[in-house]
């Protein structure tokens, strides 16, 4: 090989080395610059008080930054559409990948396709100008600007994330298992809930973390139809505002170097934390479903 | 074992009403925006620059400013990702980095979109100084997108057959020359499948964009990289909830124009993948 040969090698082969390292790079940027700002609060609130404090109150005199309503408002619309997104997300799930005749299968897994396509934001338009006013209506609330509407938006942008990652765990399950529990003289069904669900549950509980995930991490359709009222809930149907929606609103209007907008800081690396914690456990359960 | 059976229509039955609960909302989803926007669609909705505080008009800047923002993005992001999937498949061994890597991808992917829009507040505009500039938000979207382009381009390398590799190496070639002749050249239409599907997912954010480029209000199309712009789905954000009275045929036609965007892509990229399975 000819020496210039070897030098322009030497230097691509580094540029791949560098691009492999990129998102690590990347992951600690975010840290970082999420903390240089977010350190600054602790200036004006212990990290207890921050954390767990009842008041969101950021531009009264002197600010309130307690994000523990935040911190509910986020559990609870992420609570509501887990309960709805999980059961739907894994039926559906079983039904493409075991039960739905070769054509059908196809139709379906486009139509999750679309759904995970459409973007949040446009999904929250929808929210706000037909699910809003329906539950307004249908529940007899004095707003349709609820908790609710949020989990019921959430739910859906959870399910292609829970659908396609639960479809291929059960397709991950080994031949061997079925046809055992068929030749048993098993029906399907029979199957399905006794075998198969037992092969394929690290990779529905990754699927549901996964999902879990994507919902807290959520800000653009929670933001339009939840009502972003920072006081602590006490049911679905009530306003409530999240972690992600409170960045979103408010760091416009945040002078740069005050407490809140050093607050706002701090939420991203709540947030940040959050999303790290889910993921690992999520990846952990799909490690042990892929030795399977 | 009658009961059986009765079990298993019964258990069939309720799996398929659980599907049919999400995919019918994803059909009238659809066919609702067609139905509502595309009256809004016109020469004028398209081509023109908003007017009377964006209730008239047209959508022409924020189409615009996606467009540019999508380019810039994948721009960046493309050789980063492509350069970072063939170093964790034909370079690096299963150790304690490769681990690392991976879980940072995971982690990336995983992150809410709006930590990255402050993340991309506080470096690009603030820290390095660009400001709310195009470059800023491309940059934060690029960001975002390389676990996507990272993923499918790892599959497209995984689709390559080993035997490739092996007949390149016994001839002598180095692992650059194998990669560059005997590997991209046949993983290049997933490449492109990542690549267009991390375009809909860049055209369809919001939040990223929220701090680092998306202008309010801008009638004008943008004349460097240090420009704001306005972009579709922040215009829809806006028209839906800041400015009141807007007609909703406006607000239908943006998201028609928006979706339209992203699910054309996402078909070229179901085709351009079938194609490769053909080829296989």
């Amino acid at each position: 090989m000819s020496r210039a040969r070897k030098v322009r090698e030497f230097f691509i082969e580094k540029l791949i080395l560098a691009s492999g390292l990129a998102s690590v790079v990347f992951v600690v940027l975010i840290l970082i610059f999420l903390l240089r700002e977010a350190v600054s609060v602790l200036k004006t609130v212990s990290l207890g008080a921050f954390l767990g404090g009842r008041f969101w109150y950021p531009i009264s005199d002197p600010a309130r930054l307690g994000i523990l309503p935040l911190i509910l408002g986020s559990l609870a619309v992420t609570l509501g559409a887990v309960v709805l997104a999980v059961p739907l997300g894994i039926a559906a799930a079983f039904y493409i990948a075991e039960v739905a005749p070769r054509r059908l299968r196809g139709l379906l897994k486009s139509c999750v396709e679309i759904l995970a396509a459409i973007p949040s934001v446009v999904l929250g338009f929808l929210g706000i100008t037909i699910l809003v006013p329906f539950l307004k209506n249908f529940l007899g609330l004095p707003t349709g600007l609820t908790a609710l509407a949020g989990s019921i938006m959430l739910a859906f942008m959870a399910l292609p994330t829970i659908i396609s990652i639960s479809e291929d765990a059960i397709n991950a399950v080994p031949r061997e298992y079925k046809e055992g529990a068929l030749a048993l003289g098993a029906t399907h069904w029979q199957t399905l809930h006794r075998v198969i669900i037992h092969g394929a549950l690290p990779g529905v509980i990754a699927a549901a973390m996964l999902g879990i995930g994507r919902v807290f991490g959520e800000t653009m359709a929670v933001m339009m139809v939840t009502g972003n009222a920072a006081a602590i809930p006490h049911g679905l149907l009530e306003p409530v505002r999240t972690l992600t929606a409170t960045i979103a609103a408010e760091m416009g209007e945040a002078a740069q170097g005050s407490p809140h907008y050093f607050a706002l800081f701090g939420i991203g690396v709540v947030l940040f934390v959050i999303s790290f914690l889910i993921n690992l456990t999520a990846d952990l359960f799909l490690a042990r479903s892929r030795k399977r | 074992m009658k009961n059986e059976a009765a079990k298993e229509k019964i258990g069939f039955g309720a799996l398929l009403v659980a599907t049919l609960v999400i995919v019918v909302p994803v059909i009238l989803i659809v066919g609702l925006i067609i139905a509502r926007g595309f009256g809004a669609l016109s020469w004028e909705f398209l081509f023109t620059m908003p007017r009377d505080g964006m209730k008239a008009g047209g959508i022409f800047p924020a189409i615009v400013g996606t467009f540019i923002l999508v380019v810039t993005s994948i721009a960046f992001a493309l050789p980063i990702g492509v350069m970072a999937a063939v170093y964790l498949h034909e370079y690096a061994r299963e150790n304690l980095l490769t681990r690392i890597i991976n879980l940072a991808i995971i982690n990336l992917a995983g992150v809410s979109s709006v930590v990255f829009g402050l993340f991309g507040f506080s470096l690009f505009v603030i820290f390095l100084k660009f400001g709310v500039s195009i470059t800023a938000g491309a940059l934060t979207l690029g960001i975002m997108t390389l676990p996507v382009i990272i993923t499918t381009t790892r599959e497209a390398l995984r689709a390559v057959p080993q035997s490739y590799r092996e007949v390149s190496f016994s001839l002598g070639a180095s692992r650059w020359q194998t990669v560059r002749h005997a590997v991209l050249p046949f993983a290049t239409p997933g490449i492109l499948t990542g690549a267009i599907l991390s375009v809909g997912r860049v055209a369809g954010e919001t939040a990223p964009i929220l701090f680092t480029v998306a202008a309010f209000y801008l009638p004008r199309l943008p004349h460097s990289l240090g420009d704001q712009v306005m972009a579709l789905p922040y215009h829809l954000y806006i028209t839906t909830t800041q400015i009141p009275n807007v007609p909703e045929g406006y607000r239908y036609g943006t998201a028609l124009v928006l979706v339209g965007l992203v699910l054309i892509v996402n078909v070229a990229a179901v085709i351009l993948r079938s194609k490769m399975r053909h080829r296989k």
